[in-house]
């Protein structure tokens, strides 16, 4: 019952995110091919946040591992966008490993100032190599290049359609991820490490499991980032990126399958409709988060679970 | 100029980057031993410390000395209390949990941050110094005429800039005094050793924290009044301080006063130095990564008391 | 051996910053029995298991589980071995509901097969008398049942050797009673090394007892002989026993 539940709800997103796209006016259109590349971000975020219960506060050097890792090779090393795009996770899933292994020793607060530092480290290497990476300015990828097998990507249908694909790969496959048994062993990390270790769970491995996944979820939200909007800059990996997923799973819902993509439709047009009156859009997230922690630590879906479909996935 | 007066003028230069950093890491270094949280926002604190110190001088008018000292009693107040007001209405509600504490500041800080830039604007601005002469100072050298003092040109200091390193002195021995040897810190190490039994005793906590993350705030506040008529007040100007204050915190184990003061010395002086002979950005992943290694391999031995 | 003990301790020994809460504490487990565990408080009881299943990184000495030396094997290894072990002050997972709790336990070596692993799931559930509270939240149950539930955690392992960390602190007198009566049938499966305070529940259910005073084993045996034993009373029977 409760499986079926879950793959009707899944489907009915798919669905709704697929008819959106013939209803919805050019701007929009364009911005949920934004925004559906974002979520993709979110739900690597909520795999480690929201159900392992891990806060890290460095996710942006992932994001732009992929994004990097996609757009230089693609600039410098003369790789078609299939390839680039296998660098790119690649090279997120590596530098997941190498900090999952490091970071990992620490927790609590530790974790998150050794995460935030990892990426700002990571953030500073990329504005030393300017030359390559042209810092802050960034760099344009080529519209002739961006294709795949023929199919022009940087037309609106193929963006948004790509853009649905592998997030509709990523939802799905998230989703099964949280309910396997996996899933719930994180989730027992979560809600109380010594226990599951006590109960013979190896729950170093199980961490570090978890944030390179998360952080292959991260990479492949980077590339396609650089791959359908051609562009690669070092804001990306600046500390703005580590703490959007925070805002976005915290404002959907922590641990939640659809919570992720809520918080970032949500957030995407808060800052859209505020940065049409002010500069300051991101006063916005700061209010929004500090709104979150006082009143809905579990955010929208975490509430409706809380409140109404006890069943939510 | 030759690598000795050089070397002399970046240590100048470290000394009163360390005489900020001290004032600044002190305030989060106090917030973290008492509350055990982690006051991400410290770094607007800091930034609305300049902010505040611009407005305040530019309303006073007539000799830059007025408005100076007036920047210099009223500001670190004022920013004190807005923090103890950001304590009372968010952090005591969500009592002082340490992941949410995190999450909340980091919200405080853009709402900081970026209310300055609606109402202040993206500016930098000056401020001017209450005095500002330079001195030039000697150096000296074993020539062919024997033991010689040169003038070197270029190698010089401003009187400012030596009041900046005399007036984080005078502050720290002030705090001093006041931790170990008044009621005040008696009432301040009691709640930090253990806030139940604290309370139990009669200790107001929850007033105490307050006017604990205000002293947080007025320290940093204190520090970038000190900081404007050397660099300018700027909205995004927070990012910094806050990045170094928390590398001398942990460097010094968090919560440990004496050990915060050693480290904001050690780190203000080499950043002063690296910065004049090396690039910057280099220096700042070098610190950087290192201090993540440290957290990596010593929390405890560097975190002090944390575990406990 | 083996086939008489299941765990033994050679010279364990356990230095807190000068203090010698275990002292060299050579102890042998008999298999297929209920051994209580007793001592006054502070008596490195919990130390002692604490070093036997992982969580505690003894100064000295090594501890030996079916043969095979296990002192450098971290606790979760241990677990995997064939242990299982209930917390002095429980440890459960509070957010999931009582049925997630016990799969959890029970999925670390069915998970692969989705009915075995329901079953159990479910048997355990019936066994302990929590079927009827299965969808429950786990923090919503009493005191007394997040014990028991702990205990099903236990019990969902199938382990060899079951530590059960002073279980019936806190119970009522009723708690306590069909707490005994789950021993009594758990001890037909299982060994049980029990750390306990109630000294009814130690004469009701134990097979054997060992004594640890000041951090060294004092004495072991039967109940009746650990009566008799003058050195046990006058460090801890005399006081206690008779309350």
């Amino acid at each position: 019952m409760v499986v079926f539940r879950s793959a009707a709800l899944h489907s009915c997103v798919l669905l709704a995110l697929v008819a959106l796209f013939f209803v919805l006016p050019a701007y929009h259109v364009g911005a949920f091919s934004r925004i559906m590349v974002l979520a993709i971000y979110a739900i690597g975020y909520n795999l480690l946040f929201g159900y392992t219960g891990l806060l890290s506060l460095g996710h942006a050097m992932f994001f732009a591992a992929g994004m990097y890792g996609f757009g230089l090779s693609m600039n410098f090393g003369g790789l078609t966008v299939l390839p680039a795009f296998a660098v790119g996770v690649t090279a997120a899933g590596l530098l997941s490993v190498a900090v999952g292994f490091l970071a990992l020793r620490t927790i609590g607060v530790a974790f998150m100032i050794v995460t935030l530092m990892f990426a700002q480290t990571f953030y500073l290497v990329i504005l030393y190599f300017g030359e390559y990476t042209r810092g802050d300015e960034g760099f344009i990828i080529q519209q002739a290049q961006r294709s795949i097998a023929g199919i022009d990507l940087t037309t609106e249908t193929a963006r948004y359609f790509t853009a649905f694909i592998l997030f509709a790969i990523c939802f799905l496959a998230m989703a099964r991820l949280v309910q396997s048994p996996f899933g719930k062993r994180l989730v027992a990390i979560r809600e109380n490490e010594e226990r599951a270790r006590m109960l013979g769970y190896d729950v170093g491995r199980l961490k570090l499991a978890a944030l390179v996944v998360s952080g292959l979820f991260s990479g492949v939200a980077g590339a396609a980032y650089a791959m359908l909007f051609g562009y690669v800059g070092a804001s990306f990996a600046a500390v703005h990126y580590s703490i959007f997923p925070l805002l976005w799973v915290l404002l959907g819902g922590a641990g939640t399958t659809v919570g992720p993509l809520i918080g970032v439709i949500f957030m995407f047009y808060l800052i859209d409709v505020s940065s049409s009156f002010t500069n300051a859009y991101m006063l916005v997230a700061g209010i929004a988060l500090v709104l979150l922690t006082l009143f809905a630590p579990q955010g929208i879906a975490g509430t409706l679970r809380k409140r109404a479909v006890s069943w939510l996935p | 100029m030759d690598f000795g007066p050089h070397l002399m003028l970046a240590s100048i230069e470290g000394a009163v980057i360390s005489a900020i950093l001290v004032l600044t890491a002190m305030g989060l270094s106090i917030v973290f031993g008492v509350m055990r949280v982690v006051n991400v926002a410290h770094g607007e604190f800091f930034m609305l410390g300049a902010v505040f110190a611009w407005a305040v001088s530019t309303m006073i008018g007539g000799h830059a000395a007025f408005g100076f000292v007036a920047a210099l009693l009223i500001v670190p107040v004022l920013v004190g209390c807005i923090a103890s007001g950001v304590d009372q209405l968010i952090l005591k509600r969500i009592d002082y949990d340490v992941d949410r504490t995190i999450v909340a500041t980091i919200g405080i800080l853009y709402i900081v941050q970026q209310s300055t830039l609606m109402l202040y604007g993206p500016e930098a601005r000056p401020v001017e110094p209450p005095f500002n002469t330079r001195l030039a100072l000697p150096w000296f050298e074993f020539g062919a005429d024997g033991f010689q003092m040169i003038w070197p040109w270029g190698l010089s200091v401003t009187t400012y800039k030596l009041f900046v390193i005399f007036a984080a002195i005078s502050v720290l021995g002030v705090l001093w005094f006041v931790l170990t040897r008044t009621k005040i810190g008696l009432i301040m190490r009691a709640t930090q050793q253990d806030r139940e039994m604290a309370q139990a005793f009669g200790v107001p906590v929850n007033r105490v924290y307050s006017w604990v993350f205000g002293l947080g705030a007025g320290l940093a506040a204190l520090g970038a009044v000190l900081v404007v008529p050397i660099q300018q007040a700027h909205y995004l100007m927070g990012g910094d301080p806050l990045l170094l204050a928390f590398i001398v915190v942990i460097i010094g184990g968090l919560g440990s006063l004496p050990g915060t003061v050693i480290a904001a010395v050690l780190i203000g002086m080499s950043d002063g130095i690296i910065s004049v002979f090396f690039s910057p950005t280099l220096a700042k992943i070098i610190a950087t990564f290192l201090v993540a290694m440290v957290l990596v391999f010593r929390p405890q031995g560097l975190m002090g008391r944390v575990a406990a | 051996m083996a086939a008489v003990s299941i765990l033994e301790t050679k010279g364990l020994t356990k230095i807190y910053g000068g203090l010698q809460a275990n002292t060299d504490i050579n102890f042998s487990l008999r298999r297929n029995a209920i051994t209580a565990l007793i001592g006054p408080n502070g008596a490195g009881k919990s130390t002692f298991v604490g070093m036997v299943s992982g969580r505690t990184k003894p100064t000295n000495g090594s501890v030996f589980f079916e043969g095979q030396d296990i002192s450098r094997l971290p606790a979760h290894k241990r677990i995997q071995l064939g242990m299982a072990y209930t917390f002095q002050i429980t440890s459960i997972f509070p957010g999931l509901t009582v049925e997630d709790n016990v799969a959890l336990a029970a999925g670390r070596k069915l998970a692969h097969d989705k009915t075995a692993h329901a079953q159990k799931t479910a048997a355990v559930l019936d066994k302990i008398g929590l079927g009827d509270r299965a969808d429950q939240v786990a923090s919503d149950l009493s005191y007394g049942h997040q014990r028991v539930l702990e205990i099903a955690m236990g019990l969902a392992q199938d382990p060899k050797l079951f530590i059960l960390d002073e279980p019936t602190q806190g119970l009522a007198e009723g708690e306590v009673d069909a707490f005994v009566t789950l021993m009594r049938t758990m001890a037909k499966e299982t060994t049980i090394l029990l750390i306990e305070h109630n000294m009814r529940v130690v004469t009701e259910t134990a097979d054997h007892v060992a004594v640890l005073d000041q951090g060294r084993l004092l004495a072991s045996g039967t109940v009746d002989e650990i009566h008799a034993n003058a050195a046990v009373q006058a460090a801890y029977l005399g006081t206690t026993a008779n309350a």
